[in-house]
């Protein structure tokens, strides 16, 4: 066989392998382009109740938002359940996702301690990362390719402080629950309320397993302060903790309890009952709120979801933790480069969310208005009724922190 | 002063809770030597039979936790009869993986049933917010829960040690054989027991629901303590799990009270210093 007809076959098989790629390139072209969003939440054990809220929140958008994508481009949600405060598990399904899935985006991030896990993953991997609802400040910290959806805990409780300290209350007991967040709430507070005059009279953490906190409570009975500033994770255990403050008999006493706005969560009222009434908290979101765009989107989740569900601040953070993902994909057709992606959601901003305007800074944090709320009867039910705002709050400890 | 006899109190009503989810266990496995690990499916069940009941019909709390009793007890029952029954003569081993596997089976159909979420109890008017004895203020649930906890080990301390029922049961267990030959159908007998244990593990998840929430992970989540009150009791009598839940709930309570940096490594703590000092638990017989 002489050389020349040896290189005749190759060029020949060259061309047709050419041509196929052009083919194949011409058919995705064509075809629809999906883009894989890995979602980590907590679908079960106890706290799967704010897993579902987050859950709901983005199926929703999906559904009435899938026709604002450009034409041909897809979203394919791939969920995972990280089964609650569990980083190891949680940094092993992102894993999962990255490598066998090959998601372009990740989000949920339902817990501080799985958010930091599944964050110093994406630094590696370079996939951008938005975090719906964990609150403790460092997360935006673990990586480049992370951006928070939610809120801080120092955005909930620095402002509380100064507001409390305002007040004229001398005298404050802190009680948190003991994984980082609840640290920087307590650290927040304690900060604020004693640079306006106040003293820290007693504080503990109580580990997050509990199942009885009166004695924990009844020292703060003991102690008598004016306030106690109060963080849990919200859900079934804001339930319990108010319960145990009616057993020991502070919520009818003297002592105003304040706290982030986890500690009313709004899915629970109804099982707290008039336990909660008077209590004072600070957060960026109640399905209470009368503005227009919170009123639709209420309305639009009710008309889903059934009259007797109640979109709390976990679904609002999902909800527009998804519309930023949708804005970074609408702005690239489709294509997602991670920092190109990570570019866009830092100057991500929507006027009109839910909870008022807000906006992603270049830190990662989300921007947002903080309302202060008072628990009360509205229509036969128990609600948080919105009495003051305070505009367009960052996260405070990235500010004491900068270098 | 006050605060000693409050924190008492409080230790002795989360005694009380312990001992109430726990005391079913101490009969199945302590009285009939089987390790059930599913002792939390019963005390569940009860809780969702006790929270259906007054949620869906509408029943009162009392009534609820008496009819979830019953019906609980009734599947106890017909598990006994089906399933557990073929295992007593068994390893431990073949004991604890068919007991788990049931756990296992029982949390996916409690969540296909009634979803992930921890179902809402809202007790009775009588049983919330404080009862003034003298100059304390007390947490009303929290005394119900010392009565119910005092009125039951009573209820078992009778059954087990004055009555023929009890005799039986008690010869059963130490001898099966010879039960068996001086006339004692010990088949029927451990159906009544394993029934009679169901039956109150029903009751302590129901009475407990509102400090246990009930959900799917219930039996998985609470294992620690049934365990722990039963071997810090101690196998093979009924006041052993009692005092151990007394003990356990009272040190805890005090240590969250005056030490709270120590946390929840106490009761661990506590339960390693006690099996180290009496290996077979605090009251056991051998």
């Amino acid at each position: 066989m002489s050389i020349a007809k040896l290189s005749g076959v190759r060029l020949w098989c060259q061309g047709v392998v050419v041509a196929t790629a052009l083919a194949i390139s011409a058919l995705t072209t064509v075809e629809a382009q999906t883009i894989k969003v890995g979602m980590i939440l907590t679908y079960s054990g106890p706290d799967a109740a704010l897993g579902e809220q987050i859950d709901r929140a983005v199926n929703l958008y999906v559904k009435l938002h899938d026709s604002d994508l450009p034409p041909g481009v897809k979203i394919e949600l791939i969920k995972r359940d990280d089964t609650g405060i569990n980083p190891d598990l949680a940094k092993r399904l992102a894993q999962e996702l990255v490598l066998r899935d090959q998601v372009q985006i990740l989000t949920g991030g339902q817990w501080t301690p799985n958010a930091m896990a599944i964050a110093a993953l994406t630094k590696e991997a370079k996939v951008p990362f938005v975090t719906m609802t964990a609150g403790g400040s460092a997360v935006t910290l673990q990586s480049p390719y992370v951006i928070r959806s939610g809120w801080t805990l120092w955005q909930t409780s620095y402002p509380l402080g100064e507001w409390a300290a305002k007040q004229g209350w001398k005298n404050a007991y802190t009680v948190v629950s003991d994984f980082a967040p609840g640290h920087d709430g307590e650290a927040a507070f304690t900060k604020s309320f004693t640079e306006g005059g106040g003293t820290i009279v007693g504080s503990v953490r109580i580990p997050l397993k509990t199942t009885d906190y009166l004695p924990y409570f009844q020292k703060v009975k003991d102690v008598n302060p004016d306030i106690v500033y109060v963080f849990n994770p919200g859900g079934p255990q804001a339930t319990a903790f108010m319960k145990a403050f009616d057993d020991i008999g502070i919520t009818k006493s003297k002592i105003k309890l304040l706290g982030p706005l986890d500690i009313t969560y709004d899915d629970e009222l109804p099982n707290m009952g008039r336990s909660a009434l008077g209590v004072v908290t600070l957060g960026q979101y109640s399905p209470a709120a009368t503005r227009q765009a919170n009123v639709d989107f209420v309305a639009a989740w009710k008309k889903e979801y059934g009259a007797n569900s109640v979109p709390t601040y976990f679904a609002v953070a999902g909800w527009d933790g998804m519309h930023a993902i949708y804005d970074a994909i609408k702005a690239q057709n489709g294509k997602i480069d991670p920092d190109a992606t990570m570019k866009l959601l830092r100057g991500w901003s929507d006027p009109n969310s839910p909870r008022g305007p807000i906006h992603i800074d270049q830190a990662g944090d989300l921007v947002q208005n903080l309302y202060l709320r008072r628990v009360e009867e509205k229509d036969g039910h128990l609600a948080n009724i919105e009495f003051a705002t305070i505009e367009q709050v960052g996260d405070p400890w990235k500010a004491f922190n900068k270098k | 002063m006050t605060t000693t006899i409050t924190i008492l109190f409080f230790g002795v009503a989360y005694g009380m809770i312990l001992y109430l989810i726990s005391v079913g266990l101490s009969v199945t496995m302590g009285l009939m030597g089987f390790v059930n690990l599913a002792h939390g499916v019963f005390a569940m069940l009860g809780g969702y039979a006790t929270v259906t009941l007054m949620n869906w019909f509408g029943v009162p709390f009392l009534a609820a936790l008496a009819i979830g009793c019953v019906i609980v007890a009734a599947v106890g029952f017909a598990l006994e009869r089906t399933l557990y029954r073929h295992l007593y003569g068994r390893s431990e081993l073949d004991q604890v993986l068919f007991s788990f596997g049931l756990i296992l089976v029982s949390v996916a159909l409690v969540r296909l049933a009634w979803g992930p979420l921890a179902q809402p109890i809202q007790l009775p008017g009588y049983l919330k917010g404080q009862v003034k004895i003298f100059d304390l203020a007390l947490p009303a649930y929290r005394l119900a829960l010392v009565g119910f906890g005092a009125a039951v080990i009573a209820g078992l301390w009778f059954a087990f040690d004055r009555t023929l029922f009890g005799a039986r049961v008690r010869a059963a267990v130490d001898n099966r054989a010879m039960a068996e030959s001086i006339g004692i159908n010990t088949s029927r007998l451990f159906t009544a027991a394993f029934g009679l244990g169901t039956g109150l593990a029903a009751l302590g998840g129901g009475l407990g629901a509102d400090v246990l929430a009930i959900a799917p992970a219930y039996p998985l989540q609470y294992i620690v303590y049934f365990l722990i009150v039963v071997a810090v009791g101690g196998l093979g009598n009924i006041k052993g799990p009692f005092v151990a839940a007394l003990a356990i709930g009272v040190s805890d309570t005090a240590c969250h009270y005056f030490l709270p940096q120590v946390g929840s490594i106490f009761i661990f703590a506590f339960v390693f210093v006690v099996l180290v000092w009496r290996p077979n638990g605090i009251m056991a017989r051998r």
